[in-house]
């Protein structure tokens, strides 16, 4: 059992946790946040990603040694107030979903892309994206609202 | 704060979305005044799925009503329905059927669905049944309920009823527009209960203005904040994760298990009960720890097939079959054959794999077990659940969150069955949520088939006779729709049960169109085997063989999207065409690939899909499934296989279990083809049936190799070449 400080979604949280558990279920099970996805467990599927310090992780695979001191931000901290982010703006306008449940881990992803590389190429955004998968078909509108979203955000939106 | 630390008995988290507010009080207080209609219609069942439902009541809905319409004192309706939400939209597109007839605006429109308590009885979600055949029975009991607020209306305005109309929710005169009643001001105070049997009359669809326009879909905000909640997302207070030891193989059983490792985790409670072992924990992950430290030998499974040998054992193993369909004479169709071939097609194994796993949480309280479960069979499954904990069926609720995907798999619920057993063992609300590896293994596949097909051309390049065996994937789209006098479809065994024990070494099941993918690879394959003979385009050769006008439209409405130009194959363009019929629902689909010769891969450029669907409710929501149909194919047609050995599924999860990625799909682009004179057909399905053979064809195109079996690996493509 270790005591793990980190910043989730903006706020300084202490967990005592055995360390070696992974993050996904901290999140899930200690933490209630059940927005992060559970797919495959092995880092092959994407559901699971997480923000940590930027970086688009697997959360299935990512000790919860791993984030200590560190910032995470999972699906349930992009909105601010309310107001969606753009990328989820997006992803409902765009219907970058059907049955929703790769959604979390899809945008999680593309929010790692687009902080580091604003205006993506859709090569870029194929390539960034190809670990995630999505069972319902939904991956041609997943890139036009990642298209968009670059669009809108690199207009001044956020 | 935790989840953990309130008060409350039973807890349900926020954002649960349309189930949210609906516990029973809910319901009993939103139905304790108002207008409740309720109709049973019997509808007509697409034949296959309505017998064979496991668990289910038998043949479609009995006396039980099957859609309620509430019109509540604010004015506000309530479809409610049980029917679930995978991904399909019925969420939007079932309560713009209800707005339709009962002329309110959309927004005022809420749908509650698959909750055993409060929605009418239904069998289940799948086979592209929720507009063609739910959709008129919502239809109805809203047209009823539009026609008694209106008769409600006549007496209060004294005015006779014919002289009303209805514009959003207002009953007014034609004549004096200050004559007016609002739904909410005739049904206030009052609770109105109405039980219909049989048909009401439903608007012409040319009064439609609701049906036909893209509706928002409602489950948007919720699925990209992280609120929607999956079964696996609800925690009740105290509830505990289980992981249950299983074979390694199909047909092995436990021989002993030694749990005493397990058990002295703290934290780990061990649920015995014969062969059925659990390992509990609050932590998922301590709880697959522990099933880890589970020390248990298994006897051998009596399984001996491959996926290598399959074919042969199913040739071997089949039922000896029935004619599905048959015209003219065989014999005398050969006669008139100036050429004739012979070939045969394979299809593997192939996996749901949605991307949420089979996932329930039980939670038993004063005597009642309450399952929240992604499931596509909310009502079957009470049934089941009750029969397993051996209680009345009052005594079990089933609610659906969102399902994460079904495709046909979550028709099967065991893990709901196993939770609610675990729940009532444990007196702890409990959790089932399967991993891939569980996933994989108990899946009912969609069946691997093997089909024979015998045909012959006439001089003229007609096709005289055809002669088809399907074994495995079953009748549902064997059927050839080609203008063939002397024919016949011949099926042995299907994906539906009553095949021998031993035929398939594992449990299949519906899969998305069941049977019709692998019935459209090889008629659609052998259709261009015979258009190369008579050296003739592929579209080309298939209009001179029809003379079904819907299917002739759709082709052509495919070609002239695609910029098809007519050249016999191979052509070196990669250009493919097949064409199909699922759910009532015509569709041509046409495709470009570029296959590398040296390593056997193919790259898919760009796909073309044109459907008649008749009536299309949402368009926007048809097209986003013809768009997931399309993509979905790329999988059964390019690399998805279970491999398996003994009893044993060698696939565990996707690292080798491929499903379509973002580098493979394609441009896309997707034609509603024009069709009011038709009803309302299914469209969750039917795009995806013609996906092997438009691929299997387009290979042809541009290399000149036929490839037989899907799917069409890298390695069977460089083998075609050799
Ligand atoms: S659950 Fe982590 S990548 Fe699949
Ligand atoms: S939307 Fe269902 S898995 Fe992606």
């Amino acid at each position: 059992m270790k005591t793990i400080t980190f910043m989730l979604n903006g706020s300084a949280r202490r967990l005592t946790v055995d360390e070696t558990r992974m993050l996904l279920w901290v999140l899930r099970d200690d933490l209630g946040l059940t927005g992060t996805k559970f797919g495959c467990g092995e880092s092959v599927c994407g559901a699971c990603t997480v923000l940590v310090e930027d970086e688009a992780v697997r959360s299935c695979m990512t000790p919860v040694s791993e984030v200590d001191g560190k910032k995470v931000v999972t699906i349930e901290g992009l909105a601010k107030d309310d107001r969606l982010h753009p990328l989820q703006e997006a992803f409902v306008e765009h219907l970058g979903y059907q049955c929703g449940y790769c959604t979390p881990g899809m945008i999680m992803g593309a929010h790692a892309l687009l902080l580091k590389n604003p205006r993506p190429t859709r090569a870029q955004i194929v390539q960034h994206m190809e670990p995630h998968l999505c069972r319902c078909g939904a991956h041609v509108r997943i890139l036009e609202a990642i298209e968009s979203a670059s669009a809108a955000m690199a207009g001044g939106a956020r | 704060m935790t989840r953990h630390d309130h008060d409350h008995e039973l807890e349900v988290p926020a954002g649960w979305g349309f189930v949210e507010t609906f516990d029973r009080r809910d319901f009993l207080k939103l139905t304790s005044t108002g207008l409740l209609v309720m109709l049973t219609i019997e509808p007509v069942f697409g034949r296959q799925e309505g017998a064979r439902q496991p668990g289910g009541r038998r043949g479609g809905y009995p006396s039980d009503p099957n859609a309620y319409v509430h019109i509540g004192a604010d004015g506000r309706v309530t479809c409610l329905v049980g029917k679930i939400e995978m991904g399909q939209g019925a969420m939007t597109s079932l309560p713009q059927l209800a707005a339709e007839e009962l002329n309110v605006p959309l927004t005022r429109v809420d749908i509650v669905m698959g909750d055993t308590d409060v929605c009418p009885w239904d069998m289940g979600t799948f086979g592209s049944l929720s507009i063609r055949q739910f959709g008129p029975v919502l239809r109805a009991a809203a047209a009823e309920a539009r026609a008694m607020l209106v008769a409600m209306a006549a007496d209060r305005l004294q005015m006779p009823a014919a002289s009303l109309e209805v514009v959003d929710g207002v009953v007014r005169s034609t004549a004096d527009r200050t004559k007016h009643a609002s739904y909410g001001e005739l049904t206030a105070g009052k609770r109105i209960e109405r039980r219909l049997e049989g048909q009401a009359a439903v608007e012409p669809v040319s009064a439609y203005t609701v049906v036909g326009k893209s509706a928002p879909r409602r489950d948007g905000r919720d699925k990209v904040t992280g609120k929607a909640k999956f079964a696996g997302d609800v925690v009740p207070k105290d509830a505990l994760h289980a992981r249950i030891l299983r074979v390694p193989a199909h047909g092995a059983t436990i021989e002993q298990a030694d749990v005493a490792a397990a058990s002295a985790v703290p934290g780990v409670r061990v649920i015995r009960d014969g062969d059925f072992i659990a390992v509990l924990h609050p932590h998922r992950d301590e709880a697959d720890r522990a099933l880890d430290l589970v020390k248990a030998t298994f006897t051998k499974s009596p399984s001996t097939v491959t996926d290598e040998t399959i074919f042969d054992h199913l040739v071997k193993t089949a039922p000896a079959g029935r004619a599905a369909a048959e015209g003219g004479n065989l014999a005398n169709g050969e006669k008139l054959a100036a050429q004739t071939v012979e070939e045969k097609y394979l299809k593997g194994y192939v996996s749901h794999a949605a991307m949420e796993t089979h996932s329930a949480v039980a939670a038993v309280e004063d005597g009642k077990v309450t399952v929240w479960a992604g499931t596509q069979t909310p009502f079957p499954l009470k049934s089941q659940v009750a029969r397993a904990l051996n209680l009345p069926e009052d005594k079990v609720r089933v609610i659906t969150p969102y399902v994460g995907g079904g495709f046909g798999g979550k028709s099967a619920s065991q893990q709901a069955i196993e939770a609610a057993r675990l729940a009532m063992a444990s007196g702890r609300p409990v959790r089932v949520v399967f991993s891939r590896e569980e996933e994989l293994f108990f899946d009912t596949f969609d069946p691997a088939a093997v089909i024979t097909i015998r045909a012959g051309l006439d001089a003229q390049k007609k096709i005289v006779f055809w002669d088809y065996t399907v074994i495995g994937a079953g009748e549902r789209g064997a059927a050839q729709f080609y203008d063939v006098p002397n024919h016949r479809t011949f099926v042995r065994s299907g994906w539906g049960g009553g095949n021998p024990p031993d035929m398939h070494p594992f449990a299949v099941g519906p899969w998305r169109a069941p049977g019709a993918n692998a019935n459209a690879f090889a008629r659609e394959s052998h259709v261009d085997v015979l258009a190369a003979k008579a050296g003739m385009d592929p579209v080309e050769f298939r209009l001179r063989n029809l003379t079904d006008a819907r299917m002739k439209r759709v082709l052509e409405t495919a070609a002239k999207t695609f910029g098809w130009t007519p050249k016999p194959a191979p052509s070196g363009r990669g250009f493919g065409v097949a064409c199909g019929i699922d759910a009532d629902t015509y569709v041509a689909n046409m495709a470009e690939v570029k296959v590398d010769k040296a390593t056997g891969r193919i790259q898919v450029v760009r796909l073309v899909s044109a459907q008649d669907m008749g009536v299309v409710v949402n368009p926007e929501g048809a097209r986003q499934q013809m768009e997931g149909c399309l993509t979905m194919g790329l999988g059964y047609a390019l690399s998805e296989e279970v491999r398996f050995r003994n009893g044993e599924v060698l696939d565990k999860n996707f690292d080798t279990y491929e499903l379509p990625r973002f580098s493979q799909v394609p441009k896309i682009e997707t034609v509603l083809v024009p069709s009011s004179d038709q009803a309302s057909h299914g469209g969750g399905e039917p795009a995806i049936v013609p996906m092997g053979g438009v691929l299997a064809n387009a290979v042809f195109d541009a290399v000149g190799a036929r490839v037989r079996q899907l799917p069409m690996t890298p390695a069977r493509v460089k083998a075609a070449l050799a």
